[in-house]
């Protein structure tokens, strides 16, 4: 019985603790000011929606990966793939809640271009000290 | 001695226990987390003592077991401690910092002694279920004590990023493995939890290195995007 209680409790906050890492996650992002070559790339002016996180996925698995964004990205895609899960199925009945998994997917969205905005400005700091040498 | 996927989850752990040590030092922040590094290097003290007793006895005796519990519980109480200095990073400015401590230094010792006498009574009874019940109870603490903290970071805005991060990561430690023992405990596939449980142990130290590297000591964040629903 106890253990059933611990494992209960446990599964709650340990979904509650993963949505707030993941919002801490895209909360850092949504100040970064991204560069006009982005924003050119992506198509993206302003903010990213919902929809746009997988063609900026694409394009992240074009550019040599940041040891640094490894973990924050897996994060945010398995946050953004319960969030398309969650608006397909039980949003559905809540406008409200609807509203609010897609803009949660918005912001995982900006996330993305922010990490491919860092992984351009890195390659680009790579091919500059090849360059060099 | 444990498969091969065991044994690379487990170097993969003592890697990033190191990667955190020295990303802290290599970021001039080994002092300011103290308590965080001295987990760590505990967890490689700690790794030692286990391949030792691993390599002579073979992992299905009981002196493994015995080693592996104990030290178990003992990184355990590290960790509480390093969730003591994370209360105090949180409640530093307040004038009531001091009472916070030391409520939390009393309830790590009660959980200590209480581990400790339960232990000695059921000492033969550590290498059964009984071991899978107090380690469960363990985690539950340090998960309860790691929301009381995380309900105080939102209360009192808390806006550092590494501080909230490193608070978020712990939860999320704390309830996987309180999750992880509890399972054990509903069901009997105590093989399963093993290989969980290590890879659930590599996600802290994965988690902290990534804050030590991605953010620097003034980063900040907004504590309203933190709730999972907009106050």
């Amino acid at each position: 019985m106890m253990a059933a209680l611990i494992f209960a409790v446990s599964v709650v906050t340990l979904l509650m603790f993963f949505v707030s890492y993941c919002r801490s996650l895209t909360a850092a992002s949504s100040r970064y000011e991204i560069s006009k070559e982005v924003r050119d790339v992506t198509g993206i002016h302003a903010f990213a929606s919902g929809a746009d996180f997988t063609r900026v996925m694409q394009l992240l698995q074009l550019c040599p990966e940041r040891p640094e964004d490894r973990l924050g990205l897996r994060a945010v895609v398995y946050y953004y793939e319960i969030l398309s899960l969650f608006e397909k199925t039980l949003a559905r009945l809540t406008p409200s809640i609807q509203l609010w998994a897609e803009q949660e997917r918005a912001g995982c969205a900006n996330f993305a271009v922010v990490t491919l905005d860092r992984r351009i400005a890195f390659s680009r700091e790579i091919l500059a000290q090849q360059g060099e040498l | 001695m444990p498969g091969p996927l065991a044994l690379a989850v487990w170097y993969v752990g003592i890697v990033l226990e190191i990667a955190f040590v020295v990303c802290s030092i290599a970021r001039k922040s080994f002092f300011r987390y103290i308590f965080l590094n001295a987990y760590f290097l505990l967890g490689l003290g700690s790794d030692a003592g286990r391949y030792f007793f691993l390599s002579k006895f073979g992992q299905a005796s009981d002196q493994y077991r015995y080693a592996y519990f104990y030290t178990d519980a003992l990184l355990t109480l590290a960790l509480y401690l390093a969730l003591i200095s994370l209360y105090s990073c949180v409640f530093g400015e307040l004038r009531f910092n001091k009472y916070v401590r030391f409520g939390a230094v009393v309830l790590l010792l009660g959980t200590a002694l209480f581990s400790y006498a339960v232990v000695v009574q059921s000492e033969q009874k550590l290498a059964t279920r009984f071991a899978y019940e107090l380690s469960q109870n363990l985690y539950f603490v340090g998960l309860v004590m790691t929301y009381i903290l995380w309900g105080a970071v939102l209360k009192l805005r808390e806006t550092r990023t590494r501080v909230v991060q490193f608070i978020l990561s712990l939860g999320l430690y704390f309830s996987a493995y309180a999750a992880c023992y509890a399972l054990a405990n509903l069901s009997s596939q105590y093989s399963v939890v093993n290989y969980m449980s290590a890879a659930i142990g590599c996600l802290l130290p994965l988690a902290w290195t990534v804050t030590m590297l991605r953010h620097s000591e003034e980063s900040r964040l907004e504590p309203a995007r933190l709730l999972a629903v907009a106050r």
